[in-house]
């Protein structure tokens, strides 16, 4: 039996999970409690098949299924297997959460949200074992219907509905490119398999048609600028184990097919493909942290930060190219090692977050940051997971965040051989814009955390509870992973190989072994080298001592007293931070990139109100100017619609007569 | 790998640990002279130390664990920054576990448990430090990493021991891209260690302070672990600018012999870093928080301007 057919029996398993719902009848409770953690299982078990598909052989396989004469063609190889893992790993903690998470609230019909979560793993999988266009889109736009359903899973508010809308649009819009770009890759033998289009050689215009076709499209999936529009709208309208799949996981197979079609369909890449790469993704990653930073819901602040961290990877994507043009492998081998590192790790930390908002949700029923706070001391559990979530996405050391970031610094570091002077100025310039992004990325998390978990509460939250032990669970598996990866980076590294040497040609082994493997090293170890372990271990090690050597040499007393604050007596919750507040130094230093709309109160005013919107511009440049041309288009059409059914029948005639001329 | 290189590594971890607070003294002591004063003398950190850590700690209310675990962190934070320069020796056994991008990360790391701590009790100035304190630091951190990329681009490193021995051992040759990331590099250093004109290290005026915000709310040992902190970042700050741009005299791990010396320059060139900070400080004013943006950009592209420069002419 083929590792294949365990991958494809998951997938069936999971339809066959979420039809049980609707056949057979059982309460809510007892649902979600049962089959959420089937579904987990299911997770777990894809995981372990994938870790070994990662250094095995390609697998194919040819199903009879779809339309007569065009079957459906499977493939599991090394890239396909890493993404399998990622969706495996960070859908086992969702699920496990979910089960806890569903059971209360979340959506009226448990049945239907069952159905739709399940069928929406199953086509995600697909997407990532298909070997054919036709089973791709297929695969791509059943994952697309089933998260429409899921977002507009409240579908009774009007923000939801029109969230929804925006979002099938451009998952169309993006779907067409990515199919256009197929049509591009098989040159017209309308042979659609991904072998065929392998043995292509493509004219270098037709090459760079079907890249930017791919960038376009998928990134309409991935949420690169100017497509992101629709990310901070949907994700913060789904429910949030919803939110955490559709941001940890389903952006990640927009990356997948990024790199499907970029390294393995095409396998002349042209340098400037990277720096095109690179402008998109360094802009998708400043606009998504300079947003994120004057959020005042956390979902949405979260949604934003999803955006700069998908630009991220799109940096080291466009690296990675960059260096493939130019037949520097090695290097390449970094820079794909790092966007893909960085993939996993936003889905597992990402997912994390959107869940911990979930539990805070689901006893606040606030997404409001200027709602919420001091959480730490009623939720120490969320509290203290979610910690690890923020450190890691803030990219710090020892977690893991940090590891994919440092890989990726040390990428860009190695350009100045590039063989080309223009780009070795470039390529520093975007460095900095990269060591810019990541810096405020660490302001948008203290942020995040400040504000939700600590401080005073800002308004009372009489059942404010921990979260229930299923929540919990799924919790603490995503922190773990967090926490493992960031501690033995060098494993996920050397694990990755088989992906860089099928794609770049090159792999990392070599540069690795050079050093002991608690020592992550970017091409040899006296250029650099970085030690997560040694970080954790001496920075416990050195609290722990110092803890007992201040008690063992002093004392250890402490008494409680109100807070001190300069000595200003009458303090209140309202005299802390709200979020517009920790997000104000943003608003006014990147001021030209936000559309602001301030109302300020009179000094006289008796009963002051203040009001700030920050919207974003490409709505005002790009979006409102393409829907008036739509409108104006229709209304042009709308002239032949007169509502007489003679007219219709004689429209319907005049058709038929020029198609008779015409064709004969 | 042998005994010698860890005695070298505790020897240095030590020193540096015990020798913090008397840089911190010895600035404060120049300010003094400056000042036209007599000054608290070369061992007054110290003596507060040793106070704050015999007092009872006091604590609000509602502080939370993160409250407590923070100074505990930030100082075990600070204490492996100084383990990894090359402060007396390179080619320690932890240089290797750090290079200057996962020294910036561990300094962030340090900043945003600080910041984190300030927001726990929810004080207005806690909140208002955290929020300076992050842009600050948001500001500071891709102009550091940009002055640490110049010289990782000529020494082909970003290691500092390869740097250190790359800018040392090498036939003495001026580099022009250094001066402007040294420029850049003191800059960064005035804004990261909250001194003037970023910052005012001596304010209570609620308005002005940041760092001091930050930590408003400690007491007893949690406050001194903060203040010596505060300090061992500042000798570290001080010993990196020494690896980049004057890195002559640092010995090598095990090599005993070469220690006194090593020991005596590094206390020379702390000295005379420590007055040229007091100097520094005398001669501007602390700015309004709007401004240090511009501060720190042009501390940027001083950096960015380094690297072109390392671009067109030394290449």
């Amino acid at each position: 039996m083929l590792l294949l057919h365990v991958v494809l029996a998951i997938a069936l398993y999971w339809l066959v999970l979420g039809s049980i719902g609707l056949v057979i009848r059982i309460e809510r409770r007892a649902l979600a409690r049962l089959l959420f953690p089937l579904g987990a299982l299911g997770g777990l078990a894809l995981a372990v098949v994938a870790y070994p598909a990662l250094s095995g052989e390609p697998q194919s396989l040819v199903l009879p299924l779809g339309l007569p004469d065009l079957p459906f063609h499977l493939r599991l190889d090394p890239l396909a297997a890493f993404f399998l893992l990622l969706l495996g790993a960070a859908s086992a903690g969702v699920s496990l959460f979910s089960a806890g998470y569903f059971e209360k609230g979340g959506g009226d019909d448990i049945r239907l949200i069952c159905l739709q979560y399940h069928v929406f793993l199953a086509a995600m999988l697909m997407v990532l074992v298909a070997d054919d266009a036709y089973l791709f889109m297929v695969a791509w736009e059943s994952m697309a219907l089933a998260s429409y359903f899921l977002v507009t899973t409240d579908h009774r508010v009007p923000e939801i509905r029109r969230a929804g809308l925006l979002y099938l649009i451009v998952a169309h819009v993006g779907a067409m490119a990515i199919l256009l770009g197929y049509g591009v890759l098989q040159l017209g033998q309308w042979n659609y398999t991904f072998d065929a289009m392998r043995a292509n050689t493509l004219a270098p215009t037709w090459a760079a048609v079907a890249f930017a076709l791919a960038l376009f499209g998928f990134g309409a999936k991935a949420g690169f600028l100017p497509v992101h529009i629709w990310l901070p709208e949907a994700h913060p309208a789904a429910p949030s184990p919803i939110s955490a799949l559709m941001s940890g996981v389903m952006l990640k197979t927009a990356i997948y097919g990024l790199l499907r079609v970029t390294f393995d369909l095409l396998h002349q890449q042209m340098w400037w493909w990277g720096v095109v790469a690179l402008i998109v993704g360094l802009t998708t990653a400043f606009v998504g942290v300079a947003f994120a930073a004057v959020q005042t819901d956390m979902k949405r602040l979260l949604a934003w930060s999803s955006i700069e961290n998908i630009g991220i990877i799109l940096t080291a994507i466009g690296l990675a190219i960059l260096f493939h043009a130019f037949q520097m492998n090695l290097l390449a081998a970094l820079a794909l090692a790092a966007a893909l590192f960085h993939s996993l790790n936003h889905a597992l930390f990402k997912t994390l977050l959107f869940l911990a908002t979930g539990s805070v949700m689901h006893v606040t029923h606030q997404r409001s940051l200027g709602k919420l706070g001091g959480l730490i001391r009623r939720m120490p559990w969320v509290a203290g997971l979610a910690l690890v979530g923020t450190l890691a996405i803030a990219g710090l050391p020892p977690l893991n965040g940090f590891a994919s970031e440092w890989m990726l610094f040390q990428a860009f570091l190695l350009s100045p051989g590039l063989p080309n002077s223009y780009l070795n100025m470039f390529v520093p310039v975007a460095t900095a814009a990269l060591a810019l992004v990541v810096a405020l990325a660490g302001y948008v998390m203290v942020k995040f955390y400040g504000i939700v978990f600590l401080g005073q509460p800002r308004e009372e939250f009489a059942d404010a509870h921990d979260a229930g032990p299923a929540e919990r669970a799924g919790l603490l598996w995503l922190a773990l992973w967090c926490v493992i990866l960031g501690v033995a980076p060098t494993f996920v590294v050397i694990t990755l190989d088989p992906i860089s040497h099928m794609l770049v040609g090159a792999t990392l082994q070599e540069s690795l072994q050079q050093s002991s493997w608690a020592f992550l090293t970017a091409i040899a170890p006296e250029r650099a080298s970085y030690s997560p372990l040694i970080f954790l271990v001496v920075i416990v090690g050195v609290v722990l001592a110092t803890f007992l050597l201040v008690r063992r040499f002093y004392h250890g007393r402490m008494r409680r007293s109100p807070p001190w604050d300069c000595g200003f007596p009458a303090q209140t919750a309202r005299m802390q931070d709200s979020a517009e507040g920790f997000g104000q130094p943003i608003k006014q230093i990147f001021e030209p990139f936000f559309k602001i709309e301030r109302h300020h109160p009179s000094p006289f005013d008796e009963q002051p109100q203040y009001s700030s919107k920050i919207e974003d511009r490409l709505w005002y440049w790009l979006y409102l100017p393409i829907v008036r041309f739509s409108e104006r288009l229709s209304s042009f059409v709308g002239v032949l619609h007169h509502g007489r059914i003679s007219l219709y029948l004689a429209y319907s005639f005049i058709t038929l007569l020029l198609l008779l001329l015409l064709v004969r | 790998m042998n005994w010698g290189y860890f005695a070298s590594q505790l020897f240095q971890s030590l020193l540096a640990v015990l020798l913090a607070p008397l840089m911190l003294g010895w600035v404060n002591q120049c300010r003094a002279w400056l000042q036209n004063r007599t000054g608290p003398g070369l061992l007054q950190p110290y003596r507060v130390l040793f106070k704050l850590f015999h007092k009872d700690a006091v604590l609000a209310y509602n502080a939370s664990w993160l409250f407590r675990l923070a100074p505990y962190v930030v100082f075990s934070c600070m204490v492996l920054a100084a383990s990894v320069v090359p402060l007396v020796a390179t080619d320690l056994p932890f240089s290797l576990a750090a290079d200057v991008i996962a020294l910036v990360g561990l300094f962030a790391l340090a900043r945003v448990f600080m910041a984190l701590a300030a927001m726990d009790v929810g004080t207005a100035f806690g909140s208002l430090g955290a929020r300076r304190e992050m842009l600050i630091a948001s500001l500071a951190e891709p102009a550091l990493l940009m002055v640490f990329f110049t010289p990782a681009l000529i020494s082909q490193s970003t290691a500092l021991t390869t740097i250190v021995e790359q800018l040392a051992h090498r036939e003495l040759h001026l580099y022009p891209s250094m001066a402007f990331a040294g420029v850049a590099f003191v800059m960064v250093l005035l804004a990261e260690n909250a001194r003037i004109p970023v910052d005012n290290p001596t304010t209570h005026l609620e308005l002005t302070m940041v760092h001091e915000a930050l930590i408003l709310e400690y007491s007893a040992r949690h406050l001194a672990l903060m203040d010596w902190a505060h300090a061992l970042k500042l000798m570290t700050y001080g010993a990196i600018g020494i690896a980049l741009f004057l890195p002559w005299g640092i010995a090598e791990a095990g090599n005993w012999a070469m220690m006194p010396l090593s020991v005596l320059a590094l206390l020379v060139k702390l000295a005379a870093g420590g007055a040229g900070l007091a100097v520094l400080e005398m001669v501007s004013a602390k700015m309004r928080i709007f401004r240090v943006p511009e501060f720190l950009g042009v501390a940027f592209m001083l950096a960015v301007l380094g690297m072109l420069i390392h671009f067109l002419l030394e290449v």
